[in-house]
């Protein structure tokens, strides 16, 4: 079963094409890998299918649902969950009522599910030990972590990461594969990752970008053996 | 401000309502001329209250909530004046007249954002003072006019004696403290406090940034529209000063020097003002000028306000 796809979805800036007619299936319970060189329209694509960037033409279905045009809050509510780039969470709250925050349009005024839910998900990315905390006071490490809790303690069907592993040490980048690996069979997850080796050890498939258009999509290992994918990256014919 | 444990909701439980207790004690000993003031004091931090869930909590600056304020006093005393309703449908009409006003100023004004809300907000309360002025055949305009003491009556109660009016107030203040302490407590305060720290992240937490902040507005604009109905009411004059830009400032000043969101910054920033010049005009005609030094040094030494200051060093728990 397809839980996400685009037709034709495009996205101009000016008269800049960042995202240029993109065609992408998303099959529900993959661990699919975005990746491509720097402004090659990662960002800008996940975000028109969360809903932030609207898009300038093409369409979005989501869970066998057109949410084109859904604004973004509504497909946050329909199952999707989100990890912004830029580490953005709430600094002067107490790392409990960040998760809280994420989880409470589901559990409404009940206290008890909500507490319990935040320590799940605090416990699942091994900060549970912080939860009273700002979250401000957090290592960038833990603040990272603490934005993966938040989108999992929503348990959406599809999670988008947008660069999950950037700036973090390589101790934490080994913790942060297990922590998907452990992950893939209970959701979908899109993942922007620059880190080749997190791409390989986490996706089941690979999608790369380049100039705003697909240049392959396949497996990892179909993806190592692309000439094409290796002419982008490397700048070799 | 943690989350969950039930220790720091009863704890500040305790504090507002030992506080209200408080207040109702003060009547049995104040001299009149304080008792008065109090009861002034009051009514006026319910109208900081309500600003205090925009501003505090939402992080929206307003600079016209004497709109509010004025479409809740004019709500009730025009219909006692020319229609000659009784006061509780009176104050009925005022907060109705509020929460219209508020309904409407922020699904326009919330089109905008940042500077251009402040000052969206204060053009429309500057052409509510200039209509209050235009139809002075009904308001008497900056003079205003006074309100009978045979209308201040409420279930034959004489609003007008100070100790019923003290009463008054004090319930009041009271449902107000207790509105805002729900709102603030349940996860509808919580998102507009998450609003206010990150609205990008909130939308895309799933919350409906607009209907959020849309309430904000119109709970806010109720709330003073109650206080600016009972102001009326209960010291029994209306006039237009209260629709003016003085009376728009006066509630972010106070909220600004107790403690923007916090739920009693309102009230001690509210006192501290009331006294600071009522005291230092006693001393000398150049009172602003003691004024504006003791606001100085607050924001200098003190920029989360008083309550806010104390929650920073030590009553972490306070909402």
């Amino acid at each position: 079963m397809t839980l996400l796809s685009t037709r034709g979805l495009s996205r101009n800036f000016g008269g800049l094409k960042a995202v240029d007619n993109v065609d992408f299936d998303l099959p529900a319970g993959q661990v699919r890998a975005l990746i491509g060189p720097n402004g090659a329209g990662k960002t800008t694509f996940v975000g028109m299918l969360s809903g932030r960037i609207p898009a300038s033409a093409g369409s979005v279905r989501f869970d066998g649902q057109d949410v084109t045009t859904m604004p973004a809050h509504r497909r946050i509510r329909a199952g999707m969950a989100y990890t912004f780039q830029i580490t953005s969470v709430f600094s002067r709250l107490p790392v409990a009522e960040n998760v809280a925050l994420a989880l409470r349009w589901r559990t409404g005024d009940d206290a008890v599910a909500t507490e319990r839910q935040v320590a799940e998900a605090l416990e699942r990315v091994g900060i549970a030990d912080r939860a009273d905390q700002l979250a401000g006071d957090l290592s960038y490490g833990h603040q990272r972590l603490l934005e993966i809790a938040m989108g999992l303690s929503q348990q959406p069907r599809l999670l988008i990461l947008d660069e999950p592993t950037q700036g973090l040490a390589d101790s934490e980048i080994a913790d942060f594969v297990a922590l998907i690996r452990g992950l893939a069979g209970d959701m979908t997850i899109l993942l922007i990752e620059h880190n080749i080796n997190v791409v390989m050890q986490t996706a089941d498939a690979i999608t790369v970008l380049n100039f705003g258009s697909v240049l392959a999509s396949g497996t990892p290992s179909e993806i190592r053996n692309n000439a094409a994918v290796q002419a982008a990256y490397l700048g070799t014919g | 401000m943690s989350v969950f444990f039930g220790s720091d909701l009863r704890k500040s439980w305790t504090l507002h309502i030992g506080v209200i207790m408080l207040l109702f004690a003060l009547q049995f000993i104040l001299p009149a001329y304080h008792h008065g003031n109090l009861a002034r004091i009051m009514v006026l931090t319910c109208y900081a209250m309500g600003y205090n869930i925009l501003f505090g909590y939402t992080g929206l600056l307003s600079l016209g909530h004497a709109l509010f304020f004025a479409s809740g006093m004019y709500g009730m005393s025009l219909t006692v004046q020319h229609l000659g309703w009784s006061a509780g449908p009176a104050l009925l009409a005022g907060l109705v007249a509020g929460f219209a006003v508020a309904l409407a100023i922020g699904l326009l004004a919330l089109r905008t954002a940042g500077v251009a809300f402040m000052i969206v907000t204060l053009m429309f309360a500057q052409a509510g003072y200039l209509a209050a002025l235009y139809f002075g055949e009904y308001t008497r305009g900056d003079e205003g006019f006074v309100i009978q003491q045979s209308f201040r009556q409420l279930a034959g109660i004489n609003l007008a004696d100070p100790t019923n009016r003290y009463f008054a107030a004090l319930i009041l203040f009271a449902i107000c403290v207790f509105v805002s302490l729900r709102v603030v407590q349940a996860g509808f305060g919580r998102v507009l406090v998450a609003i206010r720290e990150n609205e990008e992240r909130t939308r895309m937490l799933g919350y409906d940034i607009h209907r959020h902040k849309l309430a904000a507005v119109v709970l806010s604009g109720t709330m003073s529209a109650a206080a600016g109905a009972a102001y009326g009411l209960l010291f029994g004059y209306a006039g237009a000063t209260f629709a003016s830009v003085q009376y728009s400032i006066f509630p972010l000043l106070w909220v600004l020097l107790g403690g923007a969101g916090t739920i009693l910054g309102p009230f001690v920033g509210t006192l501290f003002m009331f006294y600071l010049i009522d005291l230092s005009s006693g001393l000398t005609t150049a009172y602003m000028l003691i004024a504006g030094f003791a606001l100085v040094m607050l924001t200098l030494f003190a920029p989360q306000g008083l309550v806010g200051e104390l929650r920073r060093r030590a009553l972490r728990w306070l909402p």
